[in-house]
């Protein structure tokens, strides 16, 4: 049997009420208020595609091995190397085994559909066992505008194995068209979009039906027989209308998630996939689709393993750590739309040494420190010599992880003199559970919500980005756990 | 073994300029001004200098790497002229190369000089450092402040105290300072300032407010030093000598290791001790007259007094508010106004502080004159409460 055997993701926590958006821009575009339900998730200033992708997929590793996985396939249209594998960055993030495969699956918004089945084909063949596939999306558009309204940011990560399979694999069929609803061409940062009514009607109210019908008759299976159809569409109607036209009653329909989140390109199917695996009980049959340049249809037979299955934070974890957004200038500085003075301070830096980042890739990517074979004393970063006063070992280090490691404040500040993308830059020294600490970043937090011994968990997140090189720099940084 | 410096190095000359934002010069007036001040005082010909010391530490503005500045600027004739760098300890380290060059024979006298001229960036506050290329990829982006902010978040914890409590022994600890530097014809900034201005100031980094900060000035300081011999030949009388020199790094504990708290200099409690050693000093908070300490922000200078071993652990702030570090009090400190009113040109500093504390023992300080001073302290801390560099040096009445 192969399948899906965990299940991961990660929501921005940042949300965006869409009234806001309506408050600010409706002036320009009235009719943006026709879509102005619930909220959006939107990412911090220090996450995008590659931070969430890493955050999802490190929730899907939860209880799981990591040495196992023989590939990592990543997902997505907003990643932020054109030529520099992506899911490189992601694998040293989540330090898994270096003799692993690993590929970016891009330039549409079914890549994560067709990873997965590309990665069940593999799978299939016997050649590897464990896979994983991560889809991520943070899409830029221009503001007042339905697809600024439509769109939200998140990841979603699925293990994909042939043991303790959660949701069995039974089959897959795809149609691909070169139907472009919208592009964006290389080097442009904004989608192009045709007009709605052509793309409800000629795209998703004909292509997915066709895939599912496909995917029906290849398996030989009814609609009825399904506990879930999950595909994404962000005309409401749309996403209902095709229901009734494949004849799926509305409480078989996974929700399509625009009150909560928005759409979030790639990673949407999945995301709606981790929603319905999370309320999914043993022996639901689960059909999943995507849309994007044609649809990949699959479908799942959930078995008695997913009771076993870790919790993990999923959909309903991550929506739930939220804080609400009603400042959408402050979403616009972001984003990048609006552009503030960030003083002369602001403009040290210069070229980041990729020899450095080569050799030093475990710690810098990985947060992956030392540990003393001599005296048991974690340290980061990983010395030559045990810090450790009576101990002082040479050459006695072991890798040691940190990432995963609870942690808590020993002393901190929110500095307004730092150069920083959203004052004051909190930062302060965590000390980590079992030995180990250092000076971080901290993020996702109010400064007037931190407090000495207050507990941590890292996070992977963007530390700059140098515009006259193109190069994005990622670390880790604490967040601070909200205390009962 | 060691005998130590004790009363080895005599200082015959001193210099230092008006410290503040120096628009109209730059580091070659600057220690021009410093040095012609030096040399008169000394009574010496510049000929006599044997070989210099010049501690500078910011490369991105100022005079740019190795000693050549120095020489080339005062029109050295040939000599022997090394450049010090060690963070804030940069101006001490200079006077330390030419104490322990007198002191080993090698020179009869030298020269030791500190500058720096921070005010060409075009913003506040120290240069921005772009960091060493690890850095760059992890370490947040630490400001002064902000590093040594984290201080009172950890000193607050470690001892229980009320942070509007603390805040307010910090707002004492400038508001003293202010008291000094206003009858400092030397010193940046010479307004006096009331606590609640200071406690009501805009905030740079929590919890330190404006006036918890010290200024960002240029400036240069300088000495010049031989041995005790030569100084009475030159027909020195009541002279000062070194009594102790003392520096000590951090070697990653703070920042590595998993005990501290954020609430003490671990470099600063044993550059005291040893500089106390160093010195014959039994009991400091007696036998120490004043000290001019690098009061950088309030809450360093604040923790300072019990790493000195002045204060009880925990018991600087009550220490802090009964006026035990005011200008009448017990152990004055700060009393040419200090970081606080004149600024931190970073390679002047120490020798700044030196200039006070030769000043106040040879009764020349007037307005700020203490009373009788026989020992005076000074002390640098350099980088971050996590890793510094420590410097503490007294000086006093020779043979006293």
């Amino acid at each position: 049997m192969i399948g899906i055997t965990s299940y991961g993701a990660n929501i921005p926590r940042l949300r965006l009420t869409r009234m806001a958006i309506f408050q600010s821009m409706g002036w320009f575009a009235p009719a943006i208020m026709a879509v102005a339900q619930g909220e959006k998730a939107v990412c911090n200033w220090d996450e995008d595609a590659l931070s969430m992708a890493v955050e999802a997929s490190r929730d899907c590793l939860v209880g799981m091995k990591k040495e196992n996985i023989d590939a990592l396939y990543l997902c997505s249209t907003t990643l932020p190397y054109a030529d520099r594998q992506n899911a490189g960055i992601v694998s040293t993030a989540l330090n898994l085994r270096d003799d692993i495969l690993t590929a970016d699956f891009t330039s549409s918004l079914k890549a994560g559909t067709s990873a997965m089945v590309t990665a069940f084909d593999v799978i299939q063949s016997g050649e590897k066992k464990s896979i994983m596939v991560t889809a991520s999306d943070h899409r830029e558009t221009k503001g007042a505008y339905f697809y600024e309204m439509w769109f939200g940011d998140g990841a979603a990560s699925l293990l994909l194995g042939d043991k303790d399979v959660i949701a069995e694999f039974k089959g897959a069929y795809s149609v691909s068209y070169d139907f472009a609803d919208h592009y964006r061409g290389t080097g442009h940062k904004f989608d192009y979009m045709w007009e709605e009514r052509w793309v409800r009607d000629e795209g998703y109210s004909k292509i997915i039906p066709e895939a599912i019908n496909g995917l029906l008759k290849k398996c030989n299976v009814s609609i009825d027989s399904f506990a879930k159809v999950v595909y994404p569409c962000f005309f409401k109607r749309e996403h209902i209308g095709i229901a009734k036209k494949l004849g799926i009653p509305p409480d078989k329909l996974q929700d399509n998630m625009h009150e909560v989140c928005g759409e979030t390109g790639t990673a949407h199917p999945l995301l709606m996939f981790v929603a319905a695996l999370e309320e999914a009980k043993p022996g639901d049959k689960i059909l999943l689709a995507s849309f994007g340049n044609g649809c990949d249809a699959m479908y799942f037979e959930v078995t008695d393993k997913i009771k076993k299955l870790k919790e993990h934070k999923g959909v309903k974890g991550s929506l739930a750590i939220r804080k609400e957004l009603d400042n959408y200038q402050k979403y616009a500085k972001f984003r990048d739309l609006v552009k503030v003075e960030m003083g002369i301070r602001a403009e040290a830096g210069g070229q980041s040494a990729i020899t450095v980042l080569w050799r030093k890739r475990k710690m810098i990517t990985g947060l992956v420190g030392g540990k003393c074979k001599k005296c048991g004393t974690p340290q980061f970063p990983k010395p030559e010599i045990c810090v450790k006063p009576d101990c002082g070992a040479v050459g006695e280090m072991e890798d040691y992880e940190f990432s995963a490691r609870d942690g808590k404040v020993v002393a901190y500040t929110g500095d307004m003199l730092a150069v920083s993308q959203e004052p004051p830059a909190v930062y302060g020294i965590v000390q980590f559970e079992g030995g180990g600490r250092m000076l971080a970043d901290f993020t996702d937090c109010e400064l007037t919500e931190v407090k000495v011994g207050q507990p941590i968990r890292m996070s992977f997140r963007k530390r700059y980005y140098d515009e006259d090189r193109g190069f994005h720099a990622y670390f880790w940084k604490a967040v601070p756990q909200a205390q009962a | 073994m060691a005998t130590g410096i004790k009363d080895k190095v005599a200082i015959i000359g001193m210099g230092c300029t008006k410290f503040g934002e120096r628009w109209d010069v730059g580091s070659e007036e600057l220690m021009v001004e410093a040095f012609e001040e030096c040399i008169k005082d000394a009574g010496i010909e510049k000929k006599d200098i044997q070989a210099a010391w010049l501690g500078t530490c910011m490369d991105e503005v100022n005079v740019g790497k190795s000693a050549l500045s120095l020489p080339m600027t005062l029109r050295l004739p040939n000599i022997a002229v090394t450049r010090t760098e060690n963070f804030c300890a940069s101006g001490t380290e200079s006077f330390r190369g030419a104490c322990y060059a007198v002191a080993s024979g090698a020179y009869d006298i030298c020269l030791a000089q500190g500058v720096e001229k921070l005010k060409d960036t075009g913003y506040g506050g120290l240069p921005a450092s772009s960091g060493n290329s690890l850095a760059r990829f992890w370490m947040p982006n630490v400001t002064a402040p902000g590093s040594f902010a984290m201080l009172a978040s950890g000193y607050a914890a470690k001892y229980g105290i009320d942070p509007g409590e603390l805040k307010k022994a910090m707002a004492h600890v400038s508001f003293k300072s202010h008291a000094n530097g206003a009858l400092n014809p030397k010193a940046h900034l010479r307004k006096a300032v009331t606590m609640d201005q200071i406690l009501n100031a805009p905030i740079i980094a929590h919890p330190l407010g404006l006036f918890d900060c010290c200024g960002v000035s240029d400036g240069s300081a300088c000495a010049i030093v031989t041995t005790p011999e030569i100084a009475k030949d030159l027909g020195k009388k009541d002279f000062v000598s070194v009594k102790a020199l003392q520096l000590a790094l951090s070697n990653g504990y703070e920042a590595q290791y998993n005990d501290w708290e954020c609430d003490h200099f671990v470099t600063t409690s044993k550059a005291s001790s040893e500089a106390y050693k160093e010195a014959g000093i039994k009991e400091p908070r007696e036998e120490i007259s004043m000290m001019e300490v690098h009061d950088c922000f309030s809450i360093t200078e604040l923790v300072t007094m019990e790493d000195l071993h002045i204060s009880e652990r925990g018991q600087a702030p009550k220490d802090i508010m009964d006026g035990f570090y005011d200008r009448d009090g017990g152990v004055p400190c700060q009393v040419d106004g200090g970081l606080k009113c004149f600024g931190h040109p970073i390679g002047a500093s120490g020798l700044r502080m030196l200039y006070e504390m030769y000043l106040q023992l040879h009764g020349r300080a007037e307005e700020r004159q203490i009373k009788d001073p026989k020992l005076g302290l000074t002390h640098n801390l350099g980088g971050f409460p996590f890793m510094n560099i420590c410097s503490v040096a007294i000086i006093g009445k020779y043979g006293v």
